[in-house]
């Protein structure tokens, strides 16, 4: 019996796994040879997807990029004996150089275990920081993330343990753990893959998160664009609940924590936290004014954590693996790992996680490989929609939280969006404006009216077509317009939405006509 | 499906979640899931089980891009308009789309078989241009895969 992995992820399927996967069981079928097939996570190469492996006793080696009619010439060079004849070959997986030379932690699992297995989870350690933390107080568990120096991975790098301190400080009947799996950035897919691939982690995470702050609820808030996502954490909770890891006893301690998905309706703002609680209260999203912090009011007015999909991922690492050994990794205050995401017009996309402290260009150009369409590359947003466009003479700038503020930047969610050189900056800064249009919840002005302004003005510099002073004349409006959205939104929707645009006519003005 | 049955299928939902807590989300996209559509007629059930206004409900469907008011075409087919898809075509693709089925984005093909919709980001990044076809995303679309992706529906389960 040979095991052979075929992925089963978004992307994989995108590019035709269901086929591939059919393929490889109907060809087996016909030649008489005896394979387990299993569908794993994947292992967030994408530019190598549908990427096949088979388990050998040198290891699984991997046959990538891999199409249904490509399945008869596999078999045809042995590739079920682990052989290296096909041109589709690269040896041992965990020798391909893009691999090779990250550091997982969050995605130490990913493609390698079936994600809906229990038993594959706690097989690499899964399972193994939850039992620590049954074994700790409230408190203790409160000091380990602190420890740890976690911050938070959905944008705004908050520290965890911080926000954890607050909610254990403060007394309620009930308290609440929501998970951010709203991930509405552009060019990011982490946590969509960290759900397909090891959804227990978060579930461990969330537990871990439970038992630290006393909540015996949880959340799970989804963005309905991801079905297979949705599908895989229901089956894994439902796993869960049927090996006892979650409910009224989990793993025999007594102590209880339920957990549920809910999925939201298509709203970028609903990413926000004070949004993503009054949708998941059933209203619209609209932003609340802070104070009074989540923490103290969240969800239902109750205590409530409320963290990214990764931040609560991270958790269990921490506690399996210790806070010296986390805080270990990275650079000054931006600690651990982070898993980056290289996407659009790039040759190879897919998760790369490192230690903070790597460079922008190392990341595109060692890993990326430069664009996929061979043309050079022009500009390349970083951290999502709100993200900044950074020139080439910026992309030696370190991926450490610091370091992206001082430039004017924002690192973000990790998503990091290639560019070539046909990419007209006008319209990217138009689609900046034109996106918070369509995704302002409505609440403050100059967000709602302001990015309407914003398109109208910016058609206008579009039009002006050798007219000096038109154009200057709505460049210096455009300006004024960015510092009222800046200053005068109540939240980051409209008051980051400036970014990209300012650092598109900073950076490449001859596309604004200059 | 008659106004009557619709309402059944609702009361039906309602009874099985109203007392879930936040419960409107999910029984909004029951609703969807089993209609199709969410039928204006049925928003005085819905509010009357969670003892909402139906401005309240109504400003919920409204604010939400993914709740529909009206029946959609047979498939929905929806394309990416996010920075990462438009880095490798997206552009492109849309206009395509719009002048091969003569349709505009947001809008149903007079046969009724298609709704195109704008969707911003479907996770798929890496391998843009990005669509989903009903339940299935596809990756690096082309208007030449597009249109082969068309003739499949045709075949497969596409207009009768
Ligand atoms: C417009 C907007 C969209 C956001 N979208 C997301 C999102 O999709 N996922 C996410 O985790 N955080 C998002 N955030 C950040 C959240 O408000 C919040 O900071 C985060 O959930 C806190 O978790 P963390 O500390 O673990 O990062 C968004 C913020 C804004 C202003
Ligand atoms: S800035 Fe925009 S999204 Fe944020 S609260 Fe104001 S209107 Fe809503
Ligand atoms: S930007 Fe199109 S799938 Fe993410």
């Amino acid at each position: 019996m040979v095991t052979v992995y075929v992925p089963r992820d978004t992307t994989a399927c995108a590019l035709g796994a269901d086929a591939v996967a059919a393929a490889i069981a109907a060809e087996a079928a016909s030649r008489n040879i005896d394979i387990e097939l299993v569908r794993n996570g994947s292992r967030g190469l994408f530019w190598l997807e549908t990427l096949v492996e088979v388990e050998t006793p040198a290891g699984r080696m991997a046959y990538g990029p891999v199409n249904a009619s490509d399945v008869a010439g596999l078999f045809d060079a042995g590739f079920y004996e682990g052989k290296q004849d096909s041109t589709l070959s690269w040896g041992p997986t965990e020798d391909i150089p893009y691999l090779k030379n990250q550091l997982r932690v969050n995605f130490a699992r990913a493609g390698i275990i079936d994600p809906l297995s229990i038993d594959a989870y706690k097989a690499h350690g899964g399972y193994a920081g939850l039992t620590c933390a049954l074994a700790m107080e409230a408190q203790v568990i409160v000091d380990e993330v602190k420890a740890s120096g976690l911050r938070g991975r959905g944008g705004a790098a908050f520290p965890a343990g911080i926000k954890w301190q607050t909610v254990l400080d403060t007394p309620s009947e009930q308290k609440y753990i929501v998970c951010n799996a709203d991930e509405g950035d552009s060019g990011t897919f982490a946590d969509r893959l960290l759900m397909e691939a090891d959804p227990f982690q978060l579930i461990e995470g969330m537990t871990i998160a439970g038992l630290g702050v006393g909540a015996t609820q949880g959340y799970i808030y989804l963005r309905s664009e991801y079905p297979k996502a949705h599908d895989v954490l229901k089956t894994a909770l439902a796993n869960a609940y049927g090996a006892g890891y979650l409910g009224s006893d989990i793993a025999g301690s007594g102590k209880r924590f339920d957990l549920e998905v809910r999925l939201g309706a298509g709203a970028y703002i609903c990413g926000e936290e004070t949004s993503l609680l009054d949708s998941l209260e059933g209203k619209r999203g609209l932003v609340r004014a802070k104070p009074p912090l989540p923490a103290i009011v969240g969800l239902f007015g109750k205590p409530t954590v409320i963290n990214n999909v990764l931040t609560l991922a991270t958790v269990s690492a921490i506690f399996e693996k210790g806070a010296d050994f986390y805080k270990g990794l990275g650079t000054g205050r931006s600690l651990g790992t982070l898993p980056m995401q290289l996407a659009g017009n790039i040759k190879r996309g897919g998760i790369v996680e490192l230690a903070f402290g790597s460079t922008l260009r190392e990341l595109m150009e060692d890993f990326g490989g430069g664009t996929a369409s061979g043309r050079p590359m022009k500009a390349v947003q970083v951290g999502g929609p709100l993200g900044a466009y950074l020139p080439e003479s910026e992309w030696d700038i370190v991926l450490d939280y610091e370091a992206f503020a001082a430039a004017k930047a924002m690192l973000g969610h990790g998503g990091v969006v290639v560019f070539d050189d046909s990419v007209d900056m006008l319209e990217q800064a138009r689609f900046a404006m034109e996106f918070c249009a369509v995704e302002s919840c409505g609440k403050c002005t100059p967000c709602r009216i302001g990015s309407i302004r914003g398109v109208e003005v910016i058609d206008k510099i579009r039009g002006s077509d050798g007219d000096e002073r038109q154009r200057d004349d709505n460049l210096i409006l455009l300006e004024e317009l960015c510092d009222t959205m800046e200053f005068g939104s109540l939240c980051a929707m409209g008051g980051l939405t400036p970014f990209p645009v300012r650092s598109a006519v900073k950076h490449f003005p001859e596309d604004f006509g200059a | 499906m008659s106004t009557n049955v619709q309402q059944a299928a609702v009361q039906e939902i309602l009874d099985g979640m109203k007392t879930m807590p936040g419960a409107l989300l999910p029984i909004l996209h029951e609703v969807q899931h089993t209609l199709g559509f969410i039928p204006a007629d049925c928003v005085p059930a819905i509010a009357e089980a969670l003892n909402l206004s139906r401005a309240e409900v109504h400003g919920v469907i409204s604010f939400y891009h993914h709740f529909r008011s009206e029946p959609a075409g047979k498939h929905v087919v929806q394309i990416c308009r996010a920075e990462a898809c438009q880095a490798v075509g997206a552009k492109a693709l849309e206009a395509h789309v719009q002048t091969s089925l003569d349709v505009s984005t947001g809008d149903t093909t007079a046969d009724r078989n298609l709704t195109v919709e704008p969707v911003y980001c479907l996770g798929n990044c890496a391998c843009g241009p990005s669509v989903q076809i009903g339940e299935d995303i596809y990756a690096r679309v082309t208007p030449e895969r597009f249109d082969a992706l068309m003739a499949d529906l045709d075949i497969n389960g596409g207009a009768e």
